[in-house]
């Protein structure tokens, strides 16, 4: 009798916590939508693959797009994440699901349009798209605006704590720097950590120049005598915990560390930064093209693109997200920099098969040195 | 020859077509893609290409001998004392060893960072007496710890089953025959608890030295052990499958050479030996 009583008591605290959250949530009378949902495709499954973290899920009450996107129109909607444009174009390749909305990014939408990956959007039929900022339209993987929808857009920058580094930083250079040996994060990516190597020497991202490329390496082989780790998610309670005190990260991500540490200070270094554009579309091999369509405009709605914006923190390329006062980051001098201050930007572009290989290998000797 | 019952076969079965799906098939393509290049032609680039991996070979083989020596180092003596507690008390730190298994090996490891960081446990305890922060994080001994931590059980398990089942009488004739403590155990208890002793080296080396999560959590994905390597270049996508697969190839033919030399040590008796 008392083991039952006493693993009941067990039970009870250990469901508590989570009864105690089911409870509360948001409510779905609050959203507002422009668009027309027809629920023809009801019972129907749309394969999304997105990053993860990607999109307002309902924690912290925020909207659950997701549900709210079934609820509307009866669509059944199959989630699924990814953590690099590789995983996702790996899969896309060989991973034997028929995905229907994935958000690749500028270079691998470059790719996938090159390798006939991803089917036609015809964008006068989305009835939302004329919120998307002109700048963000044809960009360079898509000049013609065929194929793709702006979802989100990111700048790299230097991210610091000033209890460390008391004079703010102006230049990639402090990576470099032994003052802070020990305290230096860097990306564990090859693309993300090359550019900032490749800016230091003032070289275009996408060239394809191997001994360019190989003085790259070198520098960024040289950097590894100063760093604590390379990191890519791991960032987060690296900096916010005051385990390490420089990193290069994205702009968005830094809005998050910096509400729990707020320590934490970022810069847009002099010598240039990373854009990036994540955009919608959908792969040709899609076996529900037109409940695709129909989430990709849901997307793009005012209320639904304000939640996806104040959750994923990222900027924004819906002028109804933009220029609402109540957007949390309204006018957020980090998100929606001044781009007559901004240092210049550079684009991936989807670079040469041989030379991509190059640079992965050299990455190898970066690890392996 | 004898020949096998129906019966026999039957409960085989579902394991042969297991192993077969499973285990022989999977091979068999790792051998194709190690002997391949990215359009299916018959090429020897990909082995070839594996001198660079050199030092990531080297370390991960370094490690592992480090992290196996330690593992019994402590293992051993453990094993060896729970043989002569009371058998209540040989369950309960059976259970001791076998607990932290309950758990995910993934976050056990994550757990160590928490503990080992420059703002970890202990390093905070070391601050209230002024010391530190000592570098305790992405070090090649934090790496170790980890796979000692990880593996552990995999060492003690087999040795103490063994030691189990080593026979009272034995030991009592040594005694009456004048060996000394250090004697009994060099000339009866060891030998006799060699088959344990091999299938634990073999279960704590063949996770440690292919090991890839471990050395990116605790060594800061600084160094590049050989499961760092195959890791790397299979996130890249399928045109460097041939050269992961030709790394895993080459990674598989160095453990079994080392399991090779393993059993040789192990003697006639195959009781407990797993692998």
């Amino acid at each position: 009798m008392r083991k039952i009583v006493s693993l009941l008591i067990a039970f009870i605290l250990v469901f508590l916590p989570i009864l105690s959250f089911s409870g509360c949530g948001y409510t779905y009378a609050d959203l507002n939508l422009i668009g027309t949902y027809t629920r023809e495709f009801e019972g129907t499954t749309l394969n999304v693959y997105n990053w993860g973290e990607y999109i307002s899920d309902g924690t912290d009450d925020s909207v659950d797009v997701i549900k709210e996107f079934e609820k509307l129109t009866g669509i059944n909607v199959n989630y699924s994440t990814f953590d690099s444009n590789e995983t996702m174009y790996s899969q896309l390749k060989n991973g034997g699901v028929a995905y229907d909305v994935i958000a690749p990014s500028d270079y691998m939408i470059e790719r996938l349009i090159r390798e006939d990956m991803l089917a036609n959007i015809d964008t006068s039929s989305l009835s939302n798209f004329n919120l998307i900022e002109d700048k963000y339209k044809s960009l360079y993987f898509d000049p013609e605006n065929k194929y793709t929808v702006a979802y989100n857009v990111g700048l790299v920058g230097l991210i610091y704590n000033t209890n460390v580094v008391k004079k703010a930083p102006d230049s990639w250079k402090i990576l470099w720097d032994k003052n802070y040996q020990d305290q230096i994060l860097m990306f564990n990516n090859p693309r993300d950590a090359f550019a900032i190597a490749q800016f230091l020497l003032g070289q275009d991202l996408n060239n394809t120049d191997r001994p360019s490329w190989d003085k790259a390496a070198d520098l960024l082989i040289d950097q590894k005598q100063y760093l604590q780790s390379y990191v890519m998610d791991e960032v987060y309670g690296k900096m916010e915990t005051g385990e390490a005190a420089i990193a290069p990260y994205y702009a968005g991500d830094f809005l998050t560390m910096v509400e729990n540490n707020p320590d934490l200070a970022f810069v847009y270094p002099k010598e240039g930064t990373n854009i990036f554009v994540d955009s919608l579309c959908i792969p040709k091999n899609t076996k529900n093209y037109d409940a695709a369509l129909l989430f990709i405009n849901f997307m793009m709605e005012p209320d639904i693109a304000l939640a996806n914006a104040e959750y994923i923190g990222y900027a924004s390329p819906n002028t109804a997200v933009i220029n609402n006062p109540d957007y949390y980051y309204y006018d957020n001098e980090i998100l929606y920099p001044d781009e007559a201050t901004l240092p210049p930007t550079q684009y991936f572009h989807d670079i040469d098969p041989s030379v991509r290989n190059y640079y992965e290998n050299l990455w190898i000797d970066v690890k392996l040195h | 020859m004898k020949r096998k019952s129906l019966g026999s076969r039957i409960v085989a079965a579902p394991y042969i077509v297991w192993s077969a799906i499973f285990i022989v098939v999977p091979l068999i393509i790792m051998i194709y893609y190690s002997f391949t290049d990215a359009t299916g032609v018959f090429s020897l680039a990909n082995i070839a290409q594996l001198g660079k991996y050199k030092k990531a070979f080297l370390l991960s083989i370094l490690y592992a001998i480090i992290a196996t020596l330690v593992t019994f180092i402590i293992a051993y003596p453990l094993a060896y004392f729970m043989t002569k507690l009371k058998v209540s008390s040989q369950k309960m730190i059976l259970m001791i060893v076998i607990f932290p298994m309950w758990m995910n090996f993934l976050i056990r490891t994550y757990s160590w960072i928490s503990i080992l960081a420059n703002t970890g446990l202990i390093n905070k305890f070391l601050a209230v007496f002024g010391i530190g922060p000592l570098k305790l994080i992405n070090t090649p001994g934090a790496i170790i710890l980890g796979m000692v931590y990880d593996f552990l059980p995999y060492m003690v398990l087999p040795i103490y089953t063994v030691m189990t089942k080593i026979d009272r009488s034995l030991l009592e004739a040594a005694e009456d025959l004048g060996s000394s403590a250090l004697d009994k155990l060099r000339k009866v208890i060891f030998p006799l608890s060699l088959p344990g002793v091999v299938s634990g080296v073999t279960m704590v080396f063949v996770p440690s030295v292919s090991t890839f999560y471990i050395s990116q959590k605790l060594g800061g994905n600084k160094t590049m052990l050989i499961g760092d390597a195959i890791e790397y270049l299979f996130n890249l996508g399928p045109d460097h499958y041939n050269v992961a697969s030709a790394l895993s190839l080459v990674l598989m033919a160095l453990i079994l050479i080392c399991m090779a030399v393993m059993n040789r040590f192990s003697g006639e008796d195959e009781e407990g030996v797993i692998i």
